[in-house]
This record gives structure tokens, sequence and C-alpha cells, in this order.
């Protein structure tokens, strides 16, 4: 009968609809926003930054000598030497406090708190 | 003609007095160098103009040598952006000197990113110095990236550890000690177990009476905690040493002169032949200061120092490059 059909396309139009909403969808890249520190005048900064687990950092050396970022651990955490305008990126998957310097210049120090 | 020139003290945290009877603390600064002679136990100061002749004091076969600093080959941001430039102006002066120094002392950051380019080029200027004796202790550049790797293939051959080792000259004794390996978060330079206990050994079966002189990158007194300009443990490296009659602590780091007299122990600090850093506290961080052009060689320099067998200190002259 042409309106049971009709009811029918209906049900089966919605259940389609239904099932690519239940879909898992593909994460988008960046659910956390990337997260900046500056390092400048033999600081970091800010010099602490609170983050949710997967967040990428992003250190970028504007100051006119070169700087490393390293955790306290010497291990965690490991960038190269950064010379002016270079960069260092590094994605916190686990929760904690991450404390870090510059190897080269021990008394500059940081904090990366990730919940 | 000498002129007597004013004793100044550009920066004396500890507030030290005159330690023994007529010993007096000389000062270098910035367009003139000055010499200091210890004549009879009591010290005197000369100026050193350009050109001018040292007094008749320095002789043939005592011990002459020159100290330079900081040479961050590979450095190129505006504070100056001639390194090479400035090493050789430094070098020009060292082979002006009136007495031929008979070796060099580099005390460190040879290289600005430890880079084998870097490290090549200081080795290839070093070359036209009449002198053919370097001697080299490392600044924490130079240990960047590979904690010291590099430099401890090419200059380390004699040494221990992070590059410790000492020698002997006409009966003093130099000591070349490595402050900028495994710093940790937050610290000062530091020396480490290990290097002390080997320190303690290798002065313990000399003479009382032998000069001592200890070669270091970062200070080994605190100049300015917090600008990292000191050694965490070198008060126990000094104590191995507190039993000399003389004792001269030369370092680099902070690029500019400094000097401090505490008991039998004189340290200076020596200019870099790169770029100045500001004075303790002048600025917001000690990073390279920038100058007019013109200022420049004013503020950079090299470090001349004659030891005469008898005398109880080492004569020290700064002298700046423009």
């Amino acid at each position: 009968m042409k309106s049971r059909n009709h009811r029918l396309a209906i049900i089966g139009a919605a259940l389609v609809a239904l099932a690519m909403v239940a879909l898992p969808q593909q994460s988008s890249a960046a659910d956390n926003a990337p997260v900046a520190i500056k390092i400048d005048n033999f600081s970091f900064g800010p010099q602490t930054v609170t983050v949710p687990v997967g967040t990428q950092v992003i250190w970028t050396n504007q100051d006119d000598i070169p700087h490393t970022v390293v955790s306290d651990d010497k291990t965690t955490i490991k960038s190269k030497v950064l010379d002016t305008d270079e960069k260092f990126t590094f994605t916190f998957t686990k929760a904690g406090t991450y404390s870090y310097f510059c190897s080269i210049h021990p008394k500059m120090t940081g904090h990366v708190v990730v919940q | 003609m000498t002129q007597k020139v004013k004793d100044e003290i550009l920066h004396d945290h500890q507030n030290d007095g005159i330690d023994r009877r007529g010993f007096l603390r000389c000062m270098a600064w910035a367009g003139t160098g000055a010499l200091c002679v210890l004549e009879g136990g009591v010290l005197k100061s000369y100026a050193l103009g350009r050109g001018g002749d040292m007094p008749d004091k320095i002789h043939k076969g005592e011990l002459a040598f020159v100290q330079i600093s900081d040479s961050h080959m590979g450095f190129d941001k505006p504070a100056n952006t001639d390194v090479i430039g400035t090493f050789k102006a430094a070098i020009d002066k060292i082979n002006a000197l009136p007495v031929a120094p008979e070796f060099i002392l580099h005390t460190g950051d040879i290289s600005h990113l430890a880079k084998p380019a870097e490290f090549d080029n200081v080795e290839q200027l070093l070359k036209s110095v009449k002198t053919p004796d370097i001697f080299y202790v490392p600044g924490e550049h130079d240990f960047v990236g590979d904690e010291g790797k590099q430099y401890l293939e090419r200059f380390g051959k004699a040494s221990k550890g992070s590059g410790w080792y000492s020698f002997d000259k006409n009966g003093v004794h130099f000591v070349g000690l490595v402050n900028v390996a495994n710093l940790k978060a937050g610290g000062l330079g530091s020396l480490g177990h290990e290097q002390l206990e080997w320190l303690e050994d290798d002065v313990k079966h000399l003479k009382s009476s032998t000069p001592i002189v200890v070669f270091a990158h970062i200070p080994l007194w605190t100049v300015y905690p917090d600008w990292g300009w000191g050694t965490e443990d070198s008060a126990q490296a000094l104590g191995y040493l507190k039993r000399f009659g003389s004792v001269t602590v030369l370092n680099g780091h902070i690029h500019q002169t400094m000097q401090k007299v505490e008991g039998n122990v004189t340290f200076h600090t020596a200019c870099s032949t790169a770029f100045p850093q500001p004075k303790p506290g002048a600025a917001p961080s000690p990073g390279p200061m920038k100058v007019p052009a013109e200022q420049l060689r004013s503020l950079l320099g090299v470090t001349d120092v004659h030891y005469k067998k008898g005398d109880h200190a080492l004569a020290i002259t700064d002298s700046t490059l423009g």
C-alpha cells in the first residue's frame, strides 16, 4: 500500500540518518589548541602553563642567544639547541607536572602542568 | 715614564677590606690597560697606554701568558656581526705585546653552538698567534648538543672526566677545571664530586710556596647568582688551595673584567672577544649587550699575565681591542 511504503521509506531514511550520526567521528587534529611559550630575555614565558592532556606545546626562541628545553630528568623532554627564531614542539600525552630548564643556562626554568 | 693609576673597586659583594698590610686591589677598566706589579710586597699599578712600554720589571725568562675568553665563534646577532674580525683583532693585540706570551689560556665558550666549523675556525685563526701552545677549558656553549663529545675529541686528549687537567710551567702549577658539565635545573656552575677529588689529590704534594693558577669558564666566586654567575661547589675547591701562598683564579663567562681579592686568592674574569654583557643587575638578563659600533671594541679584550719568581701575586693586565 502506498501509505505504508511511504512510512517505511521515512523510517528507513531516519534509520540511515541515525546510523550516520552514530558512526564514530574522526576527531579533529587539535581538540586542544596548541599552546605557545616564548623564550626571551633568559626566561620562559609564561613560566608555568596548565594544559589538558593531548596538548601540543610550542616553544619559540625569540632571544638573541641559543637556549634548550630539557626536562629536569634530562630524558623526557630534550630539545636540540634552538637558535633565534627556532622552535621546539612537544605533545603532552600523559597527565602530570613537567618541570624543565635550559641546559645551557640552568637558571632558566619552567613548568607544564598537564591535567 | 709611569703614571700612578687610581685604584678602584669595580665590584666587591663581600666587602673584604685590605687583607694584608700593603696589599692593594688593582682594577682594570675599559679604554686602557693597567699593569699591576708586586714590588717589595706592595702592589703598584701602572697605566698601559696604547704603544706604551711595560715597566722593566718584566724580564726575559719570567713567565708570561695570555688569557682570552668567550670567542663565541658562530655568533652573528646585532651585538657583533663580525666575531671573526674581533677575534683577529685580539690575536693582533697578543702578537703586539712587548713580551711574547709563552702560551694562551682560553677560558671557554670557544664556539657559540658547538658546531665543528666553529671549533675549526678558532683553531685555524689561532695559528696566526706567535705562540703555538693553547690550553682550553670549555664553556657551556661548547657542550651544547653532545655533552662535550666534540670538545673533548678536539681539546681534551690529556684531560680527565669532562676535561679537567693540570700542568706546570716555570714553577707555576696550572689547573684547568670544568664547571659547565651536568648542569642542574635552577643551578649555578658545578665542579662535581669526581673532579673535586681529583683536585684535592692533584695539589696534595705541592709545596705551599708553589704559585697556583686555576682557570675555569664560569666564575669560581659568586658574582651574581640570579644570572647563574657562580659555581655551587667552588668553596670546596678553594678549600684545597687555602694553604698556598699565591692562588690566581682566571675565569670568563660574564664578558666583562672583574677582580676580587680574598686572602691569598686573586679572582679575575676576562672580557669576551665577541660581545659584552651588562653589569650584574643592570639589565633584565645577561644577554649580549648592544652598544654603538664605535664602542664595541672598547668593551672586548685580552688579558696578559706575568709571573716573576719570588713575587707573591701574578701581575694581571687587561687591555681592550680598541
